[in-house]
């Protein structure tokens, strides 16, 4: 390597951990409101996220009101950040976080360095659960992928994932990886699911399947996963406990999204047990003073536009601490959640802290529910009730926040619960 | 003997040309890189024969990592003797190969009144290994020591010197020892033939044959076959599949010793110890198989761990799951090590069950002493060369926080591995080293790498395509 000129520590107003549509966005709206001291760090080589490697349409439809590949959605908003004055180092890994001296750790090529800043955003993002942590026995030969994994493998690397996939998982992500798999020319054996149904959309699902006919097996787990080297095929288990093997080379899990909360948890902030990443407030305030929040880290997942709208949203809580700082909310009532929703962000309820991103408030459900109708109640008091347009899991579903400015500061914490 | 002309041109070069090593070692797992590391730091001609294609692949890679003082076992044994020196010379030798120990101690827990009686049994076991350092711990106290133990447990033992070894770079050390200082290591060459004639034995392997004054039975689980091609049949190694669950970094707060249970007749039982890589491992099962290549895991297996997990520790169950896997152990029908020295110029280190890295040390030892005491000639070199392997515990600096480092490398400012902050220094180096990683199973061993929480999800990719296109340039 060359040799470089050395990093070495500086203050700054805002530092932003991870350079996806979130982190991205913020920086632009930070420079809308003329604030443009503010360094993005990310440990990728390139800026943009998981869109970078995503290639296929969809992207930018709430936020740009236009959809596009998500290569180019990545590059537009990298673009759109430094326009606005923000700085992006990428190859740079956050390895350590302070919370109450605002502080980070910082290794890239350049040198291992700290950066003081004003405020610190956690925009870290979430990954899918792999194969280990589904604990899903057997040997473990190579072949066996995550989406991001088979995505980077062929769309940066160019790479082969193999001739005979079997995917595991049937929400947005696995039909995205049908169509990696396609592109690497890769045929597809099976999707399997342990649902009753699939989670994603219908023509998502009638579409790949009719064009590229391979079955969606539902109710069905993974039980084994064979081959010594690599991947010969894996055990299923239907309802009835009947178990077959799928002949295949590769086997993709997707889905299954887990916050990147290793930062969120080393700087000791409050973390939201449903969502597994920091608790935040509607301005994406964490627990700590100064420490932000935003994107998928808080929700995993949503799609990126919705990661980006967080991101355009707290640019305003973030002027406003900068502007003056020292009036942190020192406690929060949290928002509550009971039976099959699994949690609902954001969840620390500040007094005058009413708006939150989009107008709305994010909930997961952790089983489907037609047509749910969902309550928020506080001690005997029903703030809110109301139909939602879905109740499927891994899709988060918004609600109104309009219930916010109905919270009384010295009740008891609200619950979010499904309505009978 | 074969003939010339039977040969290979390859294998009758070989015959030809090389002459004969003073010691064959067979096995490159923990204990036969240490004799051979041994023996050559005494100025012998070695030869290391391992049969798959990297060192530390088998037994030695997939185990609990402990750093065991030898207290439990059973007094007057070569293994009582051998961990409790192996434990000692560990420790001395650590800086000069560069591999980590963490004394965390060991807690050996009693859940019930009959384990709780069988503490002062344990006691005088240790006592008589020579083991004098354990303490006896009251409820409360136990709790003291780990607060997040499950509810019932009624008092224990400490052993203070229990703790965490490295065991995949304690391998590569003693491979990469030897390599540097002269020994000749030979990868994917299986002994399937042995013959022993004027003086000196015969073995074939998928690489030629090879001569050697000495052998050395170092191979493990297939070191009962390996003793029968030597015309011996002192021992059947049966497989004792050890099934183990690694938690993430983030438990790693969460324990502070090695748990142990009361063990029984049959079994060590099922241990929660953090790791020295920052994990906590849970584990391991015992199951007695036939099959020597049977290193799945299983339902059954894993279930019933997270039984056991759930009832020590139901905090740690919380964290994410970064790997599971199982290891063989090289058990045999006797309740000690199958060592001994036979006339035939032939060395037996056979039934090396479950504590092998602990021990290896003190079993190279023992087989210099035994071969100088039968006439082999050796001059112990002056000034060995010597290779510190790269820091993989987290205990001690890591290449990414070494600012000094990096300002002279960037390489190791580049991190590849996200989860376990593995550098693109440290991958080129594990590539590139004197005994180099072959493929990206050996390259997680030497650094790592993948070996965390995402399971490749960010660098999976990259990683592998670097080990292929790397591996591929070095070593054709």
């Amino acid at each position: 390597m060359p040799d470089l000129p050395q990093q070495t520590d500086e203050d700054v107003d805002v530092v932003v951990i991870g350079a996806g549509p979130a982190g991205l966005t913020l920086a632009h709206a930070l420079g809308e409101l003329g604030i443009s001291d503010v360094l993005i760090i990310d440990r990728d080589t390139q800026p943009g996220g998981v869109p970078r490697y995503s290639d296929h349409h969809g992207y930018g439809i709430r936020d740009l009101r236009q959809p596009l590949r998500g290569p180019i959605y990545a590059g537009h908003l990298a673009l759109r950040a430094v326009k606005g004055g923000a700085r992006i180092m990428t190859e740079a890994t956050v390895t350590d976080i302070n919370a109450e001296q605002r502080t980070i750790e910082v290794t890239a090529p350049s040198g291992r360095f700290t950066i003081h800043a004003k405020v610190i955003v956690i925009a870290t993002g979430c990954r899918e659960r792999p194969r280990a942590a589904r604990l899903i026995p057997g040997t473990r030969p190579s072949g066996v992928f995550t989406t991001a994994w088979l995505q980077r493998l062929v769309h940066l690397q160019h790479g082969s994932p193999g001739k005979r996939a079997v995917i595991v998982g049937a929400e947005h992500v696995s039909y995205s990886a049908v169509l990696t798999l396609r592109h690497a020319k890769c045929s597809i054996v099976a999707m399997v699911t342990e649902r009753a149904r699939h989670d994603s959309f219908t023509v998502f699902n009638i579409g790949a399947r009719a064009r590229w006919r391979f079955p969606l097996l539902r109710s069905a787990t993974v039980t084994r996963i064979l081959g010594d080297h690599q991947v010969t095929g894996v055990e299923i288990q239907d309802r009835k406990g009947r178990t077959k093997v799928l002949d295949c080379d590769s086997v993709i899990f997707t889905g299954d999204w887990v916050a990147e909360n290793e930062l969120a948890r080393r700087a000791g902030l409050l973390i939201d047990p449903g969502t597994g990443g920091p608790a935040v407030d509607a301005h994406q305030a964490t627990s700590a003073p100064g420490i932000f929040a935003i994107g998928n880290v808080l929700h995993p997942a949503a799609t990126a536009d919705i990661c980006a709208l967080d991101g355009e949203h707290a640019a305003a809580g973030i002027a406003a601490y900068l502007n003056a700082p020292g009036g942190w909310p020192t406690r929060s009532l949290r928002l509550r959640t009971e039976g099959t929703i699994q949690w609902a962000t954001p969840s620390l309820l500040t007094p005058e802290v009413l708006n939150a991103a989009r107008g709305k408030v994010l909930v997961q459900f952790s089983e489907r529910r037609r047509l749910p109708r969902l309550e928020v109640v506080q001690g005997g008091n029903r703030l809110w009730s109301g139909f939602v347009p879905w109740g499927i899991p891994t899709r988060p579903v918004p609600i109104s926040d309009s219930w916010l400015a109905r919270v009384s500061a010295s009740g008891s914490d609200p619950v979010l619960r499904v309505l009978p | 003997m074969a003939t010339l002309a039977n040969l290979s041109p390859k294998a009758a070069i070989i015959v030809l040309v090389e002459h004969a090593f003073d010691v064959a070692v067979i096995g490159g797992g923990v204990v036969g890189c240490a004799i051979a590391s041994a023996l050559v730091r005494e100025s012998l001609q070695v030869v290391l024969l391992e049969a798959t294609a990297d060192v530390g692949a088998g037994t030695s890679k997939a185990n609990t990592a402990i750093w065991h003082t030898g207290f439990d076992a059973k007094p007057g044994t070569h293994e009582a003797r051998l961990v409790a020196r192996g434990h000692q010379l560990l420790a001395e030798r650590g800086d000069d190969f560069g591999w980590p120990l963490e004394r965390t101690g060991a807690l050996l827990v009693a859940w019930d009144a009959d384990q709780l009686f069988r503490l002062d049994s344990i006691s005088a076991n240790a006592r008589a290994t020579g083991y004098a350092r354990i303490e006896v711990k009251s409820q409360s106290q136990v709790y003291e020591l780990e607060p997040n133990l499950g509810v019932g447990a009624l008092g224990g033992l400490l052993v203070p010197d229990e703790g965490l070894l490295d065991p995949w770079s304690i391998v590569i050390a003693l491979a990469t020892d030897f390599v540097v200082n002269g020994g000749t290591l030979r990868r994917k060459a299986a002994v399937t033939g042995a013959v022993h004639e004027a003086g000196a034995h015969e073995l074939h392997t998928p690489a030629g044959p090879v001569r050697a004054a000495w052998v050395i039975n170092a191979a493990g689980l297939n070191s009962d076959v390996v003793d029968r091609l030597l015309g011996h049949e002192g021992f059947t190694i049966t497989p004792r599949r050890g099934q183990l669950i690694v938690f993430d970094k983030l438990a790693r707060s969460l324990v502070k010793h090695v748990i142990l249970p009361v063990p029984t007749a049959t079994t060590k039982g099922v241990l929660v110890a953090p790791t020295i890589y920052g994990n906590v491992l849970l584990g391991p099962t015992a199951e007695d198989l036939t099959d020597k290549a049977a290193t799945e895991t299983t339902a059954t297996g894993l279930a019933g761990l997270f039984e056991k997990g759930r009832a020590i520790m139901p905090k740690l169950l919380m964290e994410e799951v970064t790997a599971t896997y199982s290891g063989l152990r090289a058990a045999s029908e006797h309740s000690d090590y199958c060592y001994e020295v036979f006339p035939d110029n032939y060395v037996r280190v056979g039934g090396i069950r479950s504590t092998g890295i602990s021990s290896a040390l003190a079993i190279a030892e023992q087989v210099v002493a035994d071969l100088r005491e039968r006439g082999v000639a050796m001059q112990t070199l002056a000034t060995p060369a010597t290779v510190a392997v790269p820091n993989l515990a987290e205990s001690r600096m890591r290449p990414y926080q070494d600012a000094a480092r990096i300002a002279a490398d960037p390489a190791y400012g580049r991190i590849l591995c996200l989860c376990e902050r593995v550098s693109l220094g440290e991958v080129r180096d594990a590539l590139m080293s004197p005994v180099p990683a072959g493929d990206i199973d050996g390259l997680r061993r030497r650094t790592r790498a993948l070996a965390g929480r995402c399971q490749g999800f960010h660098c999976g990719a990259l990683i592998t395509e670097m080990t292929s296109a790397w591996s591929g340039h070095s070593h054709a």
